[in-house]
């Protein structure tokens, strides 16, 4: 079954609120067994109040060899955070 | 034992026990590493929902016996499970139509229990329904899909169903507990719950290519503790470790 079934990759929100995860992929032969499967492998120490499964073909990836134009334009641009702001007394956190 | 809710709480418990030792055999050894997980968590469901009842039983019974000693320390003629838990695993399909039919009847079960008298077997009744509600939907998928997948799974899931009807209907077999437990308004009989159970069973699998068994046939006895070859070999290896080395722990 592993060998034909396409994989999955699994995304979980733990709480209420903040943001779906990756956790890691299966196999499944549909989407409905894909979303059992996450429940019984990503969820069985009561770690997720929602899944979202998708087919791992579906994911448009980078590519590794295209990493320095993507990615190398963005190094040494401290100005590029916010960084050199004043905050007011008033503004406990931010 | 007099009190009818002892038998109703061992017959429960052992039906679970059994059935999770069967299915914890595949720990490690599944097709797939998800059905292996996915195994091993309805075996540890199953597990504490044994644990719950025996613990009861235990408790009505109130001579000192602890759960552990009821799971571990009784011998064939005494365990009540139904002849369906005790059946060989031999492959994955037979596992998995025996967690199917076992799950139509315990959801069914769970759910009348949940509605009795006895507070007692109503909370754990409760307890297990939220589980046993996932057990049956996981099962029946897989039934309907690997019924309908290629040749071979067809064959196999149809070969497991037919061999394992003969020993379904031990599910259903009353005892003389059983009349007084419904009396008392505790539980139903449990030969009411069939046709309800098998109704459910036949909309799966006309759902799919599956053709369930109509025969009427089941092996008798259970109910009074006359069980199948394999029990034996079941409590042998699960009771082991307390038989050779009594009173140790964990």
């Amino acid at each position: 079954m592993s060998i034909e079934s396409p994989l999955w990759e699994v995304f979980i929100r733990g709480q209420h609120g903040t943001a779906h995860r990756h956790v890691g992929s299966l196999h499944a032969s549909d989407a409905e067994t894909a979303m059992n499967n996450a429940r019984d492998v990503y969820t069985r120490r009561n770690e997720g109040l929602s899944i979202w499964v998708v087919p791992s073909n579906q994911i448009i990836a980078s590519s590794p060899s295209q990493k320095g134009s993507m990615f190398d334009p963005s190094q040494g641009k401290i100005y590029r955070h916010p960084s050199f702001y004043d905050i007011p007394k008033v503004v406990k956190k931010i | 034992m007099n009190d009818p809710r002892f038998h109703l709480a061992l017959r429960m418990g052992d039906n679970s026990l059994i059935l999770a030792q069967q299915n914890s055999k595949w720990c490690g050894h599944a097709p797939t590493l998800e059905e292996d997980i996915a195994l091993a968590n309805v075996s540890l469901d199953l597990m504490g929902h044994a644990q719950m009842w025996l613990g009861l039983a235990a408790n009505i019974e109130a001579k000192g016996r602890t759960a552990d000693e009821l799971a571990f320390l009784r011998d064939t003629q005494e365990f009540r499970n139904a002849l369906l838990c005790e059946r060989p695993n031999i492959d994955f399909a037979t596992t998995l139509v025996r967690q199917y039919l076992f799950d139509a009847w315990h959801l069914e079960q769970l759910g009348l229990l949940c509605a009795g008298s006895d507070i007692s077997v109503v909370e754990i009744a409760q307890k297990a329904f939220v589980e046993v509600r996932y057990h049956r939907q996981r099962s029946s998928s897989l039934v309907i899909k690997l019924g309908d997948g290629s040749a071979e799974s067809h064959t196999r899931i149809q070969n497991a169903l037919e061999s394992l009807w003969p020993y379904f209907g031990s599910l259903f077999e009353n005892s003389d507990n059983d009349y007084i437990l419904f009396k008392a308004g505790i539980s139903e009989l449990p030969a009411s719950l069939r046709t309800r159970v098998v109704e459910q069973l036949s909309a799966d699998c006309g759902q799919s290519t599956l053709t369930l068994p109509d025969s009427l046939f089941y092996h008798k006895g259970a109910v009074q503790g006359h069980h199948t070859e394999n029990l034996g070999y079941i409590l042998a290896e699960m009771q082991y470790l307390q038989r050779t080395y009594p009173s140790s722990n964990w």
